[in-house]
């Protein structure tokens, strides 16, 4: 006889939330991905300003999240290894972008970006443009991005143990040959985390940009005025493209989110 | 040879005071004390991980109380080994040559000979990751032995390991350290390392230095109650002293020599103490009768408590002493010490 399996009803309520929720993702996605038939597909990927607008779109975002490693990255090391007065302070001010609404942070570097504002007016003077450039745009999505990357390097910093350091310095290295021999090698990965979340992050955006720099068009903007202009069925082919990208994207998180066992 | 003069730390909730600790060249120094007694702290200050509020620090005369750790030529071994996880056996063990070329000393003169007695050849080019605990251990102690440090800080460095390999990594470190004669200072809360390895020791509690002085001293004649009952003491009473005896209460026992004023305890090892059923022949000092109040089988001993006039004995009895004596809770028997073993202060 065999033994009837009993399946806990909290395992059923588990299940049934995954189900609901991953329907409530992948429903109105597909419904967009297959609405588009293959030609209307071609005929968006062949159209060069569809291609210019992704391209643009992930070239801002790659510029964005490269910045956020240059910067971000001696500042997360600062907030995983240092306690001081006000550090939690500085740590929210560095989550302020995600909680910001995005218009708001557009009209936020509008407000010091324009040419009545002294920050603006030395922009100008040494010959950088902010509105309506490719250079804004970059601002804009590294401020977005930036949070993601600083907080995913953080985690990933804080992951490699101190002792390690410590070691490290009594063996002779100094502060800066102990992060690049020791921290670096252990947290390359978060770094690479941080930088694909910053730029999936950063090639979504719309709200802050769409302030900026509505012109050269990225991919979020282009769908916005084709669906404004033309409709559904226009915008649709390009949203597909947009959504593969990141799509790729966020595969690339999982493969490399994958960590080494017992490496730390 | 390392001292510490005045070491003071404050940390959030803990703090180091007044801490004095002069190790001499080619010394074992073993500082002993509880957990979170401050141990590490002591380490970590001592080689620069950790910033001092008051203090010097001298290595070989030379004041390093300002430099950072990479200055301060000390090699330190964590208990938890701290390999460079992403690093081979050899590249751990190497890391650190580049940066005494730097300082101008021959880098790793001893590395082979390292190697060789810490037996790690087999392993030199396998990840640290699949090694056991023990190997991991001989790989940190290779890595801070081959930058030839002129001290070795140990913080617990066997007690992450199995009864086995803690048992090889003691006697390769008393070994290692008679070849190369380095100057260690290990912290540890084990009597046995302590026994094995130490030529002078140290107990630290609550950040404060309690006693200073050799093996035998610190576990025979502890100057302080929480020294007394960190080494095993147990039976530690304040008293009144008169010429050579002590009245602890209505109990006046004797002690083996003259006790000036400044005298306040007494304090009698567990083992130490003897029990017999019948009354003994021969009249013997500091012989009482009290009551068994608790037997608590250990394994390999017992743990006996006895009453008499008010005041509770602990005893360690051999299990096998035990079964001939025929113990029970309840029973009347006779107890006694000798007067030498009666420790005083």
């Amino acid at each position: 006889m065999v033994a009837k399996k009993h399946i806990d009803p909290f395992i059923w309520l588990a299940a049934s939330s995954s189900i609901i929720i991953l329907s409530f993702i992948l429903f109105p996605l597909i419904e967009m991905v297959v609405q588009p038939s293959f030609a209307d597909l071609k005929e968006a990927i062949t159209d060069k300003d569809v291609v210019a607008s992704i391209r643009l779109s992930l070239y801002t975002s790659s510029m964005a999240a490269l910045i956020s490693f240059i910067f971000g990255t001696p500042f997360a090391y600062l907030l995983a290894r240092k306690d001081f007065a006000g550090k939690k302070f500085i740590e929210s001010i560095v989550d302020l972008p995600i909680m910001i609404p995005h218009p708001v942070i557009g009209i936020a570097i509008l407000s010091i970006a324009g040419k009545n504002h002294w920050f603006g007016q030395i922009m100008y003077s040494i010959g950088i443009r902010i509105m309506g450039s490719v250079t804004g745009i970059i601002v804009v999505l590294t401020f977005v991005g930036l949070p993601f990357y600083i907080n995913s390097v953080k985690a990933g910093f804080e992951a490699v143990p101190v002792r390690l350091e410590h070691v490290s310095r009594s063996l002779g290295a100094s502060v800066t040959s102990s992060f690049f021999r020791v921290t670096f090698p252990l947290a390359w990965r978060s770094m690479v985390v941080g930088m694909i979340m910053c730029m999936a992050r950063a090639v979504s955006e719309f709200g802050a940009v769409v302030i900026i720099a509505y012109h050269p068009m990225i991919a979020p903007v282009m769908i916005y005025e084709r669906f404004t202009a033309y409709g559904l069925k226009y915008s649709q082919p390009v949203a597909v493209w947009l959504i593969l990208v990141c799509l790729c994207l966020f595969f690339l998180l999982r493969i490399f989110s994958v960590k080494k066992k017992n490496l730390i | 040879m390392i001292q510490i003069d005045n070491l003071n730390v404050k940390l959030p909730g803990f703090a180091l005071r007044e801490i004095n600790i002069s190790i001499k060249q080619g010394e074992f120094f073993i500082l002993l004390g509880p957990t979170g007694a401050g141990k590490t702290v002591v380490l970590e200050s001592a080689i620069g991980i950790i910033p001092i509020a008051k203090g010097c620090i001298t290595i070989n005369g030379k004041d390093v109380t300002q430099l950072p750790p990479e200055k301060r030529d000390m090699g330190i071994v964590y208990q938890d080994f701290a390999l460079f996880p992403h690093l081979t056996v050899y590249n751990n063990i190497t890391y650190g040559l580049r940066y005494r070329r730097i300082n101008g000393k021959k880098p790793g003169k001893n590395l082979s000979f390292i190697i060789k007695r810490l037996s790690l050849e087999p392993l030199l080019q396998r990840s640290v990751l699949n090694l056991s605990g023990g190997e991991k251990q001989r790989v940190a102690l290779a890595r801070a032995l081959a930058v030839d440090p002129s001290v070795l800080l140990l913080d617990e460095p066997l007690s992450a390991l199995d009864p086995n390999f803690r048992e090889d990594i003691r006697e390769i470190l008393k070994k290692l350290h008679v070849e190369t004669g380095i100057t260690v200072l290990m912290v540890t809360h084990d009597f046995t390392e302590a026994h094995f390895l130490a030529q002078r020791t140290a107990v630290i509690n609550n950040g404060r230095i309690e006693q200073t002085g050799s093996i035998a001293e610190v576990f025979y004649q502890p100057s302080t109650p929480f020294v007394a009952e960190f080494v095993g003491m147990k039976n530690i009473f304040p008293a009144i002293f008169n010429g050579d005896t002590a009245k602890i209460n209505s109990l006046t026992i004797h002690t083996n020599e003259d006790n000036n004023v400044s005298k306040q305890y007494v304090a009698i090892r567990p083992e130490h103490i003897r029990i017999s059923k019948n009354k003994e022949s021969v009249n013997r000092c500091n012989l009482f009768e009290g009551t068994v109040s608790k037997i608590l089988n250990q394994g390999f001993y017992c743990d006996v408590s006895i009453k008499t006039k008010g005041i509770k004995f602990a005893s360690i009895i051999p299990t096998n002493l035990m079964l001939n004596l025929n113990l029970e809770k309840g029973q009347k028997v006779n107890m006694w010490f000798n007067p030498v073993d009666v420790h005083v202060f």
